[in-house]
């Protein structure tokens, strides 16, 4: 029996029992003095429906990893399975081949050894699935039971049924933490069992890249994993090359949306802006690859660049900056519209000319809040995976021409996980690796961005 | 006092000022004419980037397709509504020799030479013709069928050298032709460019759309409402911020391998199902909503809260009787906004193993899928030339519906957004 019927079945209960209690209480209302209650009927029935759902879905969450487990130990005690292996993946194999008959999914075993199981085996999970079913109509009834006893007129219902769900409240927003944790906690425990196999001083400043998934895992060349030239790559197209093109526009953006441009023309503008920035980035590595690659190959080409590359370093960077367009001029707007209008007033006033004034007075004034915003946006560009995986290449490259072919960070994650290689092998293991080296420098991008603005940004309040 | 004893007062306008203030003038006229530039620079980029995609894509609506007719009378298949019901018509007609007939009246249209152009698959256009309308079977009918993925490249002047000869040749006699494509939006991923469709892609799409909206926004707005109303301010609750704050800005292929390590790990089985697509994606957009969340509830102003706590409303009350409804359009902005970006990933996705190759849409949350940003992903890998314009069409597909999200989300905005 799958769990979803489990939480199926605790609705319905749930259900039952809060209509039970709100009638009850309504009827309780009507035989009362007073005509009140310490708590309207409506919350009696949730009191109720909470103590039915609440133990039924705990149960049904302990249940869904206890059964399997139960079941194999149950089929195991049968006669037939004394013929098992020991121990391992074959025996393994074997009962999820049973298994899979018994339940349905597969139309006959492959092993002789199975066959004599899937009685078993059907037996057992018929017998798990009943215990199931009884014990959360038991657990569900029990809670019930306790809950409507206590449906009293003097009950403040109300007061408990809010206190549950200031705790779903708290609930919720635990899951922040425990994402966080999750990140951290798979990243750091891959990472390790990565640096067991290959050490990290060979890792971080090695400057040889090409892991090798087919090679023996529990001897790994330490000499092929060498990042160096994959932080390059990501440091030249992400933070060199997409800013060269990001900053400037985007600044002017900013600039003359916020300065120049008639309050008609900047409602056209910043949607126009809004579609560039929510464009898929599977679209923009499409656009790199397709059209502009080749274009910067051919005119490579023409300016006697013999051997350009089709997959540039320069097409991905020039597609990424464009990307970061928006973003730029964005928190560029909201810095520079920031800075208080009476310093632009008095330096017009002095007779300096607008561009005078935004390049001497309201640019300083609202730089901390322009750095930051490049931060995030070099922070952005460093993490962003399908621009460069579909544009840049996978060869690793460690130079500084922007018509090679270069690699980065997270096109070798994609690379290292989307093959073929098992779980425990160091090439698998180093895309973790990899990823743990990008959250960490872009955790640190942001955090130094933050503090920038917290630090510099009340100047002028 | 005489004016005598007043020094000469030196004139301002010089020539050396005015000449100084031509340049400086000229130099403002340049720097905004660089903040025009850059704009323009920006909507050029993005126009272009429509316009190839458009001009690309119009093409990927289309194929080529031959015209075969068939006369049922003469084919001796029989329409048995047994058979044909039971969604195995495809699978019936095969064994009465469908294929063969269709191969059959095929040459008779077009000659051997055409008819070995007719794309391999066909002829279960044909049997889902008759699946829909057995009564076919009594008449005879003409069909366009899909050509091979040579021919079209033929008709569109590339290829093989014989290729283009036929093409013409056929296409002179009014045989094959390129023609509007619905079976785009509803079939399936195939090898064969002709006969590729968007529909799996999409289903896995909204599936994972579902699960991901389904817990990334209870989730979301019921942390918000913690955060805003309800929490004290101390250590634990600061320690909540920060990580919503850095979850908003972590890369997303980093929830990638987080799915990976994590939700495989907990469900070996359901690898590239949306269960776990919408799961991950899921981890991604919730921060964004609590953020987006969180503004609304505090643009609600403290008097409403207030008033009702005056009457003798509970502070938990207030907050799902007055305060949440008033937030509400602002909170499903932020989620329309976040959902479109979930739309569009792609990377997490492909860590997690949605990328596939899919032939049939997945029939539920735990069936294997891939996504539509993944399908433009896996196509654009294809070295065959029908599959470019196939790409762009399927990219279209993707702009309308983020498009449509985010006019919904402006209309939403711009409805409900209330100045108190």
């Amino acid at each position: 029996m799958s769990p979803a019927i489990l939480f199926l079945l605790a609705l319905g209960l749930g259900l039952a029992g809060w209509l039970a209690a709100r009638a009850r209480a309504y009827s309780l209302r009507a035989a009362s003095d007073t005509g009140r209650l310490a708590a309207l009927p409506q919350y009696h029935g949730w009191y109720v429906a909470l103590w039915v759902v609440v133990p039924v879905v705990i149960f049904a969450a302990i249940w869904s990893f206890a059964a399997p487990q139960i079941v194999v130990n149950s089929v195991l005690a049968h006669p037939a399975a004394d013929a098992l292996p020991e121990f391992g993946f074959k025996r393994a194999q074997i009962l999820s081949e049973a298994r899979a008959v018994a339940v349905g999914a597969a139309q006959g075993v492959f092993d002789p050894l199975a066959r004599p199981l899937v009685e078993p085996f059907r037996e057992a999970i018929g017998r798990t699935n009943i215990i199931g079913l009884v014990v959360a109509l038991l657990v569900g009834f029990a809670g019930g039971a306790f809950a409507f006893l206590r449906v009293k007129p003097d009950f403040r219902a109300r007061t408990k049924v809010e206190r549950a769900l200031l705790g779903l409240l708290l609930l919720a927003s635990l899951v922040a933490i425990l994402t966080t944790l999750g990140i951290l906690g798979s990243l750091i425990f891959e990472t390790v069992r990565f640096f067991g196999m290959v050490d990290p001083i060979s890792f971080l400043f090695g400057t040889h890249w090409s892991p090798d998934p087919m090679a023996n895992a529990a001897n790994p060349d330490p000499t092929r994993y060498g990042a160096i030239p994959l932080f390059w790559g990501t440091i030249f197209i992400g933070a060199i090359i997409a800013m060269v093109v990001a900053i400037p526009l985007g600044l002017m953006s900013a600039i003359y949306l916020t300065q120049y441009a008639p309050s008609k023309l900047r409602a056209w503008i910043k949607p126009a802006l809004e579609i560039l920035a929510g464009v898929p980035t599977v679209v923009y590595g499409y656009f790199a690859a397709l059209t502009i690659a080749p274009a910067i190959r051919d005119m490579a080409m023409t300016l006697g660049v013999t051997n350009a590359s089709s997959e540039s370093a320069l097409a991905a960077g020039l597609v990424m900056g464009v990307m970061i367009i928006p973003f730029v001029s964005s928190m560029a707007d909201d810095s520079i519209a920031a800075v208080p209008a009476a310093m632009r007033d008095g330096s017009l006033a002095m007779g300096a000319t607008e561009s005078e004034t935004i390049k001497r007075v309201l640019i300083p004034a609202a730089l901390p809040g322009i750095v930051a915003g490049v931060m995030l946006a070099i922070s952005r560009a460093i993490g962003e995976t399908m621009i460069v995986v579909m544009a840049a290449s996978t060869a690793a490259n460690l130079t500084a021409n922007p018509l090679e072919a270069m690699t980065t960070v997270t096109v070798q994650i994609v690379a290292l996980l989307t093959g073929e290689g098992s779980f425990d092998h160091p090439a698998t293991l180093a895309a973790f690796a990899l990823g743990f080296v990008l959250f960490l420098v872009t955790l640190a991008l942001n955090f130094i961005a933050l503090r920038v603005v917290k630090k510099y940004r009340e100047a002028y309040e | 006092m005489s004016d005598a004893a007043m020094p000469p007062i030196a004139p301002t306008r010089t020539p050396e000022f005015e000449a100084r203030l031509k340049k400086r003038y000229a130099k403002e006229k340049r720097f905004k004419q660089a903040g025009l530039g850059a704009i323009l620079f920006s909507v050029v980029v993005l126009l272009f980037l429509l316009a190839t995609m458009t001009l690309n894509g119009l093409g990927g609506f289309q194929r080529a397709e031959l015209e075969v007719p068939i006369d049922f009378t003469q084919a001796g298949l029989v329409a048995d509504p047994a058979q044909l019901d039971d969604g195995h018509a495809q699978q019936a007609l095969e064994q009465q020799g469908l294929n063969d007939v269709v191969a059959y009246f095929a040459q008779e249209s077009l000659g051997e030479e055409g008819a070995n152009q007719l794309g391999a698959q066909a002829w279960r256009e044909v049997a889902n013709a008759i699946a829909d309308d057995p009564d076919i079977l009594s008449r005879s009918e003409t069909f366009w069928l899909p050509s091979s993925d040579d021919l079209a490249r033929g008709l569109d002047g590339n290829g093989p050298q014989d290729m283009q000869v036929l093409a013409t040749q056929l296409a002179d006699a009014g045989k094959l032709e390129k023609k509007f494509d619905g079976g785009f939006l509803t079939r399936s991923d195939a090898s064969d460019p002709q006969e590729v469709g968007i529909w799996g892609a999409l289903k896995g799409s909204i599936l994972t759309m579902i699960i991901t909206l389904a817990l990334a926004f209870p989730i979301g707005v019921l942390a918000a409402l913690y955060l805003e109303e309800f929490a004290p301010k101390n250590r634990w609750t600061d320690v909540i911020e920060v990580s919503i704050n850095n979850l908003a800005a972590v890369p997303s292929i980093i929830f990638g391998l987080l799915g990976l390590a994590v939700f495989l790990a907990i469900f070996p089985n359901y690898r590239s199902a949306p269960l776990i697509g919408g799961m991950t994606l899921a981890l991604m957009t919730m921060p964004v909503i609590v953020i987006a969340g969180r503004n609304a509830i505090k643009a609600v102003p403290p008097s409403i809260r207030d008033g009702a706590l005056a009457i003798g409303a509970s502070p938990m009350q207030v907050v799902f009787h007055h305060v949440l409804p008033l937030a509400l359009p602002g909170i499903l902005t932020g989620t329309i906004i976040g959902m479109a970006r979930a739309l569009g990933e792609t990377a997490p996705l492909l860590l997690i193993g949605m990328r596939a190759f899919v032939a049939t849409p997945p029939d539920g949350f735990t069936s294997p899928a891939t996504v539509l940003p993944v399908q433009i992903f896996l196509w654009s890998d294809e070295i065959d030339r029908g599959f470019v314009e196939r790409t762009s069409a399927a990219i279209i597909v993707l702009l309308l519906f983020l498009l449509v999200m985010n006019a919904l989300a402006i209309y939403l905005r711009n409805r409900f957004e209330k100045k108190w």
